[in-house]
């Protein structure tokens, strides 16, 4: 991507499949979990060949999305640490909800909102992972009481719920702010998104070339 | 079990289908358990086994009389025994262990599948097999222990109540198979009559607190204890002493759902609204010429 001078690159091509890798087994397990979740939507069920399938596939997909979100958790943590520019942006965030964001401060490779989101699901993936081992029954039936069973059953849910509203910000992100979606798809962004959006991050990067 | 079309269904695990309502309800079931009569014989476990095509693996013996040691999907009711001291006296507590057959079960609130758990309306709760998928929220939903997910099938069982004997008019084989007539079965209203009998027999005997387990918390029970000590459930091997169905299985199983599937259309709509009035967040030419002009080196 760095050949065509005018695209700045933002995730290497590992970073990207692990990325696709976590975003297709997320939504496999919301499709999978809603089914077992709400009776008017075990019809998707039928999608992964029905209920005991489902029922059998749904932990096994966590466990990847649970290695794969490690891997994206290790390569971003660093970048995601809260700065004080990021409590003036959430100040200002009716601002930046408006498509006013002139005059905020100078952001670096994310923004508060993006780092809300990364920390928003690194618990609640957790959380998920936990809470998930307890309902596994077919292997861990033994280790716990139906009591911590039933706690874990509501925390997976809430956490599911929690993690699914969270999805529905950030890829809707993607289609609000024109110019996002490239930087997963092929890796680089324009020059003018980096100069509108994550100026710091873009000085940073001109710097180094 | 597979379904019975001979009785109409009350209630139906995960689905949103209004029952059938025309035909007159039918009378309400129960099976009484006279504790006091019980003489630990296993009979209705053998029974059980027999009339269901059950066979358990041989396990193993703990040392008490306890055997098999618990439920287990091949077993779907197991003798209890508690020795049970009260200063001189030693009493020799047995209660025959199954599913209670809740007005209000937990396993059907709890139950993801359609169909896999359904309630006649004869008040008989019955798993039916071929819709269960095997995720074991029944387990978490039972105030009693009852359901076993098998190893070999990841089907959950239990007591079907004999529901295809009771279908054509016959009592339970454990009630069928008990010695001296410990179990009982027929409508719950005379089962209550008569326990209220046995009661009175049991006061004058001595066994002052002696009273029917019915309990209120899940509705009543179709199946029913006459305990000599029913100030004490737990006295025998643990029976709740007040059974409800866990107020997490409430939250999970109710207000959770309709609340976390309007929160995502709500975020949804959020979002599409959102696109229309304020639209998308475009980078200009201007940005591009100042992020250019960085670029080269020119800008700020």
């Amino acid at each position: 991507m760095s050949e065509d001078k005018n695209v700045v690159a933002r995730y290497t091509t590992a970073a990207r499949i692990n990325h696709w890798i976590t975003a297709v087994s997320l939504i496999l397990l919301a499709l999978s979990g809603m089914a077992l979740f709400h009776p008017s939507l075990f019809f998707l069920t039928n999608l992964f060949g029905g209920g005991q399938a489902t029922r059998a596939i749904h932990p096994w997909i966590g466990v990847v999305l649970a290695i794969s979100f490690l891997g994206l958790f290790l390569r971003f943590f660093t970048l995601n640490f809260w700065r004080r520019e990021d409590t003036v942006w959430m100040k200002n965030l009716g601002k930046v909800i408006n498509n006013e964001e002139e005059g905020l401060p100078e952001l670096g490779k994310y923004n508060a909102g993006q780092k809300l989101v990364f920390w928003g699901q690194s618990i609640l993936i957790l959380l998920l992972f936990c809470s998930g081992i307890v309902l596994w029954d077919v292997y861990f039936e033994d280790y716990t009481t139906i009591d911590q069973k039933r706690l874990s059953a509501v925390v997976h849910a809430l956490c599911a719920i929690g993690a699914i509203l969270i999805w529905i910000v950030h890829v809707y992100a993607a289609i609000w702010v024109k110019g996002t979606l490239r930087a997963m798809t092929r890796g680089s962004v324009t020059r003018g998104w980096s100069w509108k959006h994550h100026r710091k991050w873009f000085r940073q990067e001109v710097k180094k070339s | 079990m597979a379904t019975m079309q001979s009785l109409d269904i009350r209630r139906r695990s995960a689905s949103t289908e209004v029952p059938p309502q025309v035909r007159q309800s039918a009378i309400q079931v129960a099976k009484l358990i006279d504790v006091s009569k019980c003489i630990g014989c296993k009979a209705c476990q053998a029974a059980c086994l027999e009339w269901n095509d059950l066979k358990a693996p041989i396990g193993y013996t703990d040392g008490t009389y306890n055997n098999p040691t618990d439920l287990t999907p091949t077993s779907w009711t197991v003798m209890r025994f508690t020795e049970y001291e009260k200063g001189d006296d030693l009493e020799w507590l047995i209660r025959k262990d199954g599913c209670m057959h809740c007005d209000d079960p937990g396993c059907l609130k709890a139950c993801p599948a359609p169909g896999a758990i359904v309630q006649y309306t004869n008040g008989i709760v019955d798993f039916v097999s071929e819709n269960c998928i095997g995720c074991g929220y029944c387990v978490k939903g039972c105030p009693f222990n009852v359901p076993r997910i098998s190893k070999v099938d990841r089907k959950a069982y239990k007591c079907t109540l004999c529901v295809d004997r009771v279908s054509v008019g016959q009592a339970p084989a454990c009630a069928k198979a008990c010695p001296t007539q410990a179990i009982y079965f027929g409508s719950k209203e005379d089962m209550i009559v008569h326990a209220e009998h046995r009661i009175a027999d049991l006061k004058s005997r001595g066994f002052e607190k002696a009273g029917l387990y019915n309990p209120p918390g899940v509705g009543g029970t179709h199946v029913m204890y006459v305990l000599n000590h029913a100030d004490k459930p737990s006295l025998y091997s643990g029976l709740p002493d007040d059974p409800r169905i866990s107020p997490m299985v409430g939250l999970w199983k109710g207000v959770m759902k309709p609340i976390s599937l309007a929160a995502i259309a709500f975020a949804g709509v959020f979002g599409f609204l959102h696109y229309i009035t304020k639209g998308p967040n475009e980078v200009s030419d201007t940005d591009e010429r100042k992020a250019d002009d960085l670029a080269k080196g020119k800008g700020a």
